[in-house]
């Protein structure tokens, strides 16, 4: 435990804490950037652009032993995983737009090639004497235990420039995503802001190869936005909530991940969002799961209370126990199922309203008024009170409930 | 050089032909339905559901493996449908989701529990070792009619040639009904149609085939098998007979020049050692699909001619 707060409170040793800021960093930009992905309902082309990098990382390697160097420079390698993302984006909008297929089949077919791709570059290496120890395999799944400084620093303005890209381009963005044909209408330009779009998912996953990994990059474009979305409405809010959430997933991962041996960064860090997924899933204040059950329980007892009090003004006797229960718990009936004195009272008013209702669609021809009946919406919310007076001049006086409900 | 061949190479194909014919086949209807990624998530979760199987039998019996996988495809396939129902999120995202998390939690699960004594790793999950599927007793061709040299066929070949052959029945079997309801989805209830059901029984298909391809072959063959022949013989016809038949034959000209490539390719060049054979049959079953795009008859949509202005 103590291992755990050392690395969350950035004090387990200068690498841990480099990692640490630079998953922070990354998340953030991650969950901004991908949020627009996600908005623009298209979240699973990042899939693709992120197994488009295997080949870029082979190919850079390849060329740099063959220019002389020893093939390890991050910045070389993630250039070259940049080049080969661009060209895998470029064929599924290609593919998607020029022939009858559809994207899906675009995204599944540019990532399932391009990977094979670059396997078999990466067995290329292998055969190749420099290769033995290229660790290229550490991008599959990201790996931090040997980070330099220079990668650190390559990775953490890499995500500050994100922001900043995410910053500048926000607005033309989040119109596009909502209203494409709007956007167009209004004079932007909707094919570049689409690719400046994907650019920048390309430039987080790009930069997340390293300590996340190519098959896991997704999840942070993808989870937190999707976390995002439980707790606003608005897409302004989305942004950076999605943000935030990124960043928290980052650094909590790498702080859990550096805390103990065998718990590798990459798939901590996507744990990580995943639980605060659940989290929100389950416990949104609007629409999480817990949310929707409570508000169909409160409907369901204002049914079960309506319809219980109609049953007591007609006399009728009440068989189901959740009305019982309800009626009961509300102080309208007593134990033995007879009515108390507010029972009779608010039952009375029940059956008047309803009375009024169905003078209400006779007198009043306006079926946007009328057509607002469920059963449930008070009548003095719909009509005012002069209206329902007239209601009333039509019903005579009020007539007491009198009965018990459940026999006796 | 015969026996070469049937020693070293003869099943590795053979593996190679059923797994991607098994894959291929329902694929053509994932694609139809706009699920082709179905088979991406899929082979991703296949991995925790080994590493489960592992941790509760402590051995790498393939039956307890292939019933992990597949209960995890399952599983899967239901937890998509109930994120995508409960938060209600569109089925990319929700798939994105579902499928990265449960891979995450099998690398996890894999790095903490003690694997170093058996011969299961990521790499391998995801790049296949179709290489090593040789037919050691095969002394040639004859072999073929020895009872001795037959029994020691490596496992996955009788296992994936059978799994094919089922896929071959049920895509026969169930060929109307997964027709109309593909097409025609209001239709099918219409007439009658379990139509959830069949969409259901087509992806645990799809995950049975995933689960036995992958067991032998890695999981880059399984998702490129999946849409690469199918969506290619979508550009060459629009009767779906003619493409179920053109994606049998993508899948099968991918997997034998994809491992003649891998095996015999480095050599013509001066090679010496020879690159991964599942890579390399992804990369044949892509190129193919680019050729479908740039020449397939059928590949402009349906009443959107070429511009002239752009072609």
């Amino acid at each position: 435990m103590s291992d755990l707060l050392a690395a969350l409170t950035l004090q387990a040793g200068y690498n841990a804490a480099l990692v640490a800021i630079g998953a922070a960093l990354l998340g953030f930009a991650a969950g901004a950037a991908g949020t627009f992905l996600f908005l623009r309902k298209r979240a699973l082309v990042s899939d693709a652009v992120a197994h488009a990098t295997l080949p870029g990382v082979g190919l850079a390697f390849i060329l740099m032993v063959a220019l002389g160097g020893d093939g390890r420079s991050l910045l070389g390698l993630l250039a070259g995983s940049a080049v080969t993302a661009g060209v895998g984006l470029l064929l599924v909008e290609w593919i998607a737009r020029r022939t009858r297929l559809a994207e899906d089949a675009a995204i599944g077919a540019v990532l399932s090639v391009f990977f094979g791709i670059g396997v078999v570059l990466l067995t290329v290496i292998q055969t190749m004497s420099s290769g033995r120890q290229a660790g290229l395999e550490s991008f599959l799944l990201g790996s931090t235990a040997g980070m330099l400084y220079l990668d650190a620093v390559v990775i953490a303005v890499g995500g500050a420039l994100s922001v900043l890209a995410v910053w500048v381009l926000r607005r033309p963005m989040t119109l596009v995503s909502f209203d494409p044909d709007y956007a167009a209408a209004c004079g932007y330009d909707v094919r570049r802001i689409d690719l400046a779009m994907m650019a920048l998912v390309m430039a987080v996953t790009v930069i997340g190869l390293k300590i996340v990994g190519l098959i896991l990059i997704v999840a942070m474009l993808i989870v937190p936005p999707v976390t995002a979305r439980f707790w606003t409405e608005r897409a302004g809010r989305v942004i950076w909530i999605a943000a935030g959430l990124g960043a928290v997933s980052g650094y909590v991962g790498a702080a859990v991940s550096a805390s103990a041996p065998a718990l590798p960064t990459g798939p901590i860090i996507v744990l990580t969002a995943t639980a605060l997924f659940l989290l929100s899933l389950l416990f949104a204040p609007a629409r999480g799961v817990l949310a929707a059950v409570l508000r169909h329980r409160r409907f369901q007892r204002r049914v079960h209370r309506r319809q219980g009090l109609l049953a007591l003004a007609r006399g009728e006797l009440i068989h189901d126990p959740l009305t019982l229960s309800v009626l009961r718990r509300a102080g309208l009936i007593r134990a033995d199922g007879v009515a108390t004195e507010a029972g009779r009272a608010q039952a009375a008013k029940a059956a008047r309203d309803e009375h009024r209702w169905e003078i209400a669609r006779l007198v009043n021809q306006d079926t946007a008024l009328t057509g607002r009946y469920d059963g449930l919406t008070p009548i003095e919310r719909v009509f005012t009170a002069d209206q329902i007076a007239e209601f009333d001049r039509h019903l005579g006086p009020p007539r007491p409930v009198a009965g018990d409900a459940a026999g006796a | 050089m015969h026996a070469e061949f049937v020693q070293l190479s003869l099943t590795p194909i053979l593996i190679g032909i059923f797994a991607s014919v098994a894959c291929a086949l329902p694929g053509n209807f994932l694609i139809l339905r706009r699920q082709a990624l179905i088979g991406d998530a899929i082979s991703h979760v296949v991995l925790p559901g080994i590493v489960v199987a592992f941790l509760l039998t402590g051995g790498v019996a393939s039956m307890a493996m292939m019933l992990g996988a597949a209960g995890a495809a399952v599983l899967a396939v239901l937890l998509i449908e109930a994120v995508k129902r409960l938060g209600r999120i569109e089925p990319g995202a929700a798939m994105g989701v579902v499928f990265t998390s449960m891979f995450a939690g099998g690398v996890l699960l894999l790095e903490q529990s003690d694997t170093s004594s058996v011969h299961l790793d990521v790499q391998h999950a995801l790049m296949g070792n179709l290489e090593s599927l040789i037919w050691f007793k095969a002394k040639g061709w004859h072999s073929l009619a020895d009872p001795a040299a037959l029994a020691a066929l490596p496992d996955e070949l009788p296992r994936m040639a059978l799994v094919c052959l089922v896929v071959v029945a049920l895509t026969v079997i169930f060929w109307r009904p997964l027709k109309i309801s593909t097409f025609d989805e209001g239709f099918a209830r219409a007439i009658g149609l379990p139509v959830a059901a069949i969409g259901f029984g087509l992806v645990v298909t799809a995950a049975v085939a995933a689960v036995a391809a992958f067991d032998a072959v890695g999981s880059i063959i399984v998702i490129a098998m999946f849409i690469c022949p199918p969506a290619a013989a979508r550009l060459m016809t629009n009767r779906l007979e003619a493409q179920v038949l053109w994606s049998v034959g993508f899948a099968v000209l991918a997997a034998v020049l994809g491992y003649v490539f891998a095996g015999y390719g480095p050599l013509w060049f001066g090679g010496a050692e020879a690159v991964s054979a599942a890579g390399m049959i992804a990369a044949v079953s892509g190129l193919i699909l680019g050729l479908a795009c740039l020449f397939g008859p059928c590949r402009a949509r349906v009443g959107q001619g070429r511009d002239p202005a752009e072609a």
